[in-house]
């Protein structure tokens, strides 16, 4: 059974969002860590790049698998994961705390469209 | 009923297996096919042969060919073939095994093609090389796409029109049906912006000449696009390498590394990247790994960038690769080594510019251009180059291939022996002569 | 098999040597290395071994295989038929021919490739073919270009979208999306096929066609083929036939009758070429008549020269032995041989589909695989590599996607009924060895050289070229 974290917010296409000011902190949940296996892989977007909500920003694999990221919210990239680089695995262990980037928010409205946690859970059945 | 070799079983087996299955007859396993699709009667094809047939219908077919002395090249290069080679890799283990998906039966091809992409990145200088691609041409298509998938929101290729005729053509085919856009161009260098993903360039263009890429890479870097070079890997044994060059990517065929012409096949395209465009490279690649005993042991690898995963976002739909033809590639660079390698391309040089000067003296050509060359050289007639080509036709020779500038290109390699040449050159003094009349 | 830890490169001792070179003509001094940017410095590291040492290193990787002519090798969807050797003795009766050679000095090898097209639109239907694809896949794209051109040359560009179903082989979408044609899913009903009403909602001015294979992946006959073929050419759409699981339908039906416009086929399964660890293969693309001049505009163009010759030479040999006689045995010899599997083992292992299937089937796993309280059950992977200690190559695994536990067997018409009972008796004792020892499957391969590599550490930091310190 997977762990939904209080206090966050879940994208539909399994991303989390934890909120630091302007700066959303995009990490994926852990329904969607043990549905990959064990991850090889983190492929992450150019710090500076710029992402559209819903746009894909980069990619998770796993030995058989491979899953797209999707960005919950729209915003500049300010930072990657680089700790991800050389242990992917990190996600495997501790998906909540495995960020993956940080994104500086264009418009925070957006984050309605999110999921909360209760509600989250209940999509996926945990 | 089993009266080809290769069908076994025997009416006493079909009536068994139908009663397993508890059906009466062969055509109720069709019995979910609708009536009106079944092919009654007899299908047009000949009547079954026996294998002495077959092959006295082949051999006749084959005796229709010309058999001429080969003095071109255009990206078919008619080295000799060592007779290791086929002897090995007509071994059944080899050729009857799919791809590597049980790699605990299958380390023989893992191993081979470990070794051959360890070759590739020798020859090119590069970190990675991939297990190999359909052909030189298609390889440079998925160079086209790398950069395309590698550098954000730029499509445009831009190709020099000093790639061979093979290569341009197959670029521009894909081009027309989407993932990048292709300007061909004498000059890449002065036509880049900030639309250019790519640009590819011969590391030997096609009328022979040896192409010094100083600056390149430097200039293709500053506008942000990849650089990709495609290359004759059997010349890469005595050129400076992409890598060296500065290019991220390195592509050609590897058809010189003793394959035969074969009219055209098969061949093996090969692909070679930096480091950090290795989640980028396309088809099947093999990586070292160690079983539960500890044993080192060999992989596909990284197959999360594959069609059977990625499905329409995959940048290429490649399954197979040319397996037995890199093994072949793989056999071919074990044999020469570096010193055969190196002695090879000597043989070539020498005789190449020994042919050239000959034909030269001869008064019906031109030098043009001027520049370095290996083994493939190209001349400008005084007379019709259709003609000439045609003349030494009719000699046996596959010579003086006329190129759209009216050019005639030549190649020589380390298979054509004094004699031949001697009666090349005589049949060109002839030509001169009944020309000139 | 035993174990063999070499690489060529470790063989390698400096100053040995494996082939001998000729030194060339005329006297030219050699310029290579003489400090001009353009020439190498240092020579590349590539092994130096003598010609013996090249035989036996070979010769130890090919034990390390296992191939057709090892033994039997049901693995779905890729037909791994016996491969007749007098078809390997002939491709070097061609092996001088330039490519570029002009037409009338080549007149042997375009006689072959004109007959191996008629042979192949007598078998399957169409009407021209191209050989120039070097695969499956290439001939994929290829039919993909020779759909588009057709509706461009209509004057119609709105045609941007394919059809695939979700059962499809995962280069169907790859190769339209490659095409520039995005791919739509058409989702397969309960009983694994294509329902033409689900086909009915996608279908518009934007449909370029549908791409098919049939039967499917599952080895069902979509047999409601001839109700989709008038839907999607009813919207101005061309049906595409993917030619991977044409076995079955061999010397019985024909694609061409079942309204299909387009197909690739692969000589290196239906017509017995073999597949040399991954290639080479060929990939010819048929059409029917009026798609001849689309055909005509990327014949020759999407590879160097006439696509894989020498493969061509093999499947034109085989068809000469198949002849007008035996070609109607291949495809009922290879779909019974597949059903007498499917029947013989359905009481082991789940069976999603209760219904005749044609060159292959596909499992979803063991019905008890052991699995208890604290003891996790055998998989469909478990299964396969067993398989291998009983010295049978495995299935095709989990393909197709539309179950967890998918296991796709295909045995091909040249297994004699001996090979197949040998394979059911070893599946059922497989499946016995589930249910009472999970785990002995979990630790297989007991008996291969080498046993479950760590492809995860493999992929998180991949070693792909040899180094000598490494």
């Amino acid at each position: 059974m997977s762990t939904v974290k209080e206090g966050l917010l879940y994208s539909e296409s399994h991303e989390w969002v934890r909120m630091d000011g302007d700066v959303a902190i995009i990490g994926v949940s852990d329904f969607a860590q043990s549905e990959m296996g064990d991850i090889t892989y983190v492929d992450m977007p150019d710090e500076g790049d710029t992402l559209a909500q819903g746009e894909d920003f980069g990619a998770l694999e796993s030995v058989k698998a491979s899953s797209e990221l999707y960005s919950p919210v729209s915003g500049t990239v300010i930072a990657c994961n680089a700790e991800l680089e050389e242990a992917p695995q990190r996600i495997n262990q501790d998906p909540y705390s495995a960020w993956i980037i940080k994104v500086e928010v264009t418009d925070k409205a957006q984050l309605s469209a999110l999921m909360s946690a209760a509600a989250y859970a209940a999509k996926i059945g945990a | 009923m089993a009266r080809i070799p290769f069908f076994p079983h025997t009416q006493e087996d079909v009536s068994r297996m139908l009663e397993r299955i508890g059906l009466s007859s062969l055509k109720e396993l069709y019995a979910d096919v609708p009536p009106e699709f079944f092919h009654e009667g007899d299908y047009d094809l000949p009547s079954a042969l026996g294998e002495s047939e077959v092959r006295a219908d082949v051999e006749a077919l084959a005796a229709r060919n010309r058999k001429l002395i080969i003095f071109a090249g255009q990206g078919a290069y008619d080295h000799y073939t060592p007779t290791v080679i086929p002897a090995l890799t007509s071994r059944s283990e080899f050729q009857t095994a799919y791809t590597p998906y049980q790699c605990e039966i299958s380390q023989g091809t893992l191993r081979y093609i470990f070794e051959f992409q360890s070759m590739i990145c020798a020859l090119t200088g590069m970190d990675v090389a991939n297990a190999s691609v359909y052909d030189g041409p298609t390889a440079a298509v998925e160079a086209a796409r790398m950069c395309v998938a590698s550098v954000r929101r730029r499509k445009r290729i831009i190709a020099s029109g000093g790639l061979l005729p093979c290569v341009r053509k197959v670029l521009e085919t894909y081009a027309r049906y989407g993932g990048y856009s292709l300007s061909i161009s004498e000059n890449p260098l002065s036509e880049l912006d900030d639309s250019v993903a790519g640009v590819i360039l011969p590391s030997i263009d096609r009328t022979g000449c040896i192409c010094d890429l100083s600056g390149a890479a430097e200039a293709v870097h500053a506008a942000g696009a990849l650089l990709a070079v495609y290359c004759d890997p059997s010349a890469l044994a005595v050129l400076t390498s992409p890598a060296e060059w500065g290019a991220d990517i390195a592509v050609g065929d590897a058809q010189p590394l003793g394959m035969p012409l074969s009219y055209g096949g098969p061949y093996a395209g090969f692909m070679a990247c930096r480091e950090a465009l290795m989640r980028k490279l396309p088809g099947r690649i093999v990586g070292q790994a160690y079983d539960r005993e500890g044993r080192r042991c060999f992989v596909l690898t990284l197959q999360a960038r594959e069609q059977h995963i990625r499905r329409e976002k995959a940048t290429s739909n490649i399954c197979s690769n040319e397996s037995l033809m890199a093994l072949w590639a793989t056999i071919y660079l074990s044999l020469m080594g570096p010193e055969g390698m190196r002695e090879l391309n000597e043989a070539c040089y020498r005789s190449a510019h020994d042919l050239r000067g000959r034909l030269l003296s001869t008064g019906i050509f031109e030098a043009s251009p001027e520049g370095e060359f290996l083994k493939e050289f190209t001349l400008v007639p005084r007379r019709d180059a259709a003609h000439l080509h045609k003349f030494l036709l009719d000699k046996g020779f596959f010579a003086a291939l006329p190129d759209e500038e009216g050019r005639v290109s030549f190649c020589v390699t380390e298979r054509r022996t004094k004699a031949e040449m001697d009666a090349l050159v005589a049949a060109v003094e002839l030509f001169a002569k009944e020309e000139g009349r | 098999m035993s174990y063999y830890d070499r690489l060529i490169f470790e063989l390698s001792k400096s100053g040995r040597r494996g082939a001998y070179v000729p030194c060339g003509t005329g006297k030219a001094p050699v310029p290579f290395g003489n400090g001009s940017g353009i020439w190498r410095k240092q020579a590349p590291a590539l092994p130096e071994v003598s010609e013996p040492d090249v035989v036996r290193h070979y010769t130890r990787l090919s034990q390390l295989n296992f191939g057709v002519d090892s033994g039997f090798y049901p693995l779905g969807s890729c037909t791994m038929k016996y491969n007749p050797k007098i078809c390997d003795a002939l491709p070097s009766l061609f092996a001088d021919l330039h490519p570029l050679q002009d037409e009338e000095t080549v007149a042997g090898a375009r006689e072959l490739l004109s007959r191996t097209g008629r042979f192949l639109s007598a078998v399957t239907g169409m009407k021209h073919f191209t050989f120039s694809p070097c695969a499956g896949a290439h001939g994929e794209l290829t039919g993909l270009m020779i759909m588009r051109r057709f509706h461009e040359m209509r004057g119609d560009t709105a045609r941007t979208r394919i059809l695939v179903p979700d059962s499809a082989h995962g280069t169907n979408p790859a190769s339209a999306a490659l095409c520039g044609l995005e791919p739509v899913t058409v989702p397969s009903g309960p009983d694994g096929l294509v329902d033409p009403e689900a086909v009915k909602p996608l279908l518009g001015p934007d449909i370029a066609g549908i791409m098919l294979t049939n039967p499917n992946t599952l080895g069902l006959f979509e047999k409601r083929i001839g109700e989709i073929a008038s839907l999607v050419h009813g919207c101005g759409g061309l049906l595409y036939y993917d030619g991977a699981n044409l076995n079955p339908l061999v010397g019985v039906l024909r694609p061409g009758d079942m309204g299909f416009d387009i197909l690739h086929v692969n000589l290196h399964k239906t017509f017995a070429t073999p597949h040399g660890g991954g290639g080479p293969g060929s990939g010819p693309v048929g059409v029917c008549a009026a798609l001849k001049p689309a055909l005509d505009a990327v014949d020759g163009k999407v590879s160097a020269f006439h696509g894989n010759f020498g493969v061509v030479v093999r499947a034109y040999a085989y068809l000469l032995m198949l002849g007008r006689e035996h070609v109607k045995e291949l495809g009922p010899f290879s779909t019974l041989s597949a059903n007498y599997i499917k029947e013989s083992l359905r009481d082991k292992y789940k069976l999603p589909i209760d219904s005749v299937c044609k060159h292959e089937f596909v499992f979803d796993g063991l019905l008890d695989d052991g699995g208890r309280e604290g003891v996790p059950g055998a998989t469909t992977l478990d299964v396969a590599k067993r398989l291998l200690d009983y010295g049978f190559h495995a299935p095709t695994i989990y393909f197709p996607l539309l179950f967890h536990q998918s296991m796709m067997i295909e045995p091909t018409e040249t297994e004699s009924l001996e090979t197949l009972d040998e394979f059911i008796a070893v599946m059922r004792r497989i499946a016995e060895e589930a249910a009472s020892d999970p785990a002995l499957l979990k630790s297989a391969p007991h008996h291969t050289p080498v046993s479950r590599p760590d492809e995860t550490e493999a992929a998180r930091h991949p070693v792909l070229k040899y180094s000598p310190d490494k």
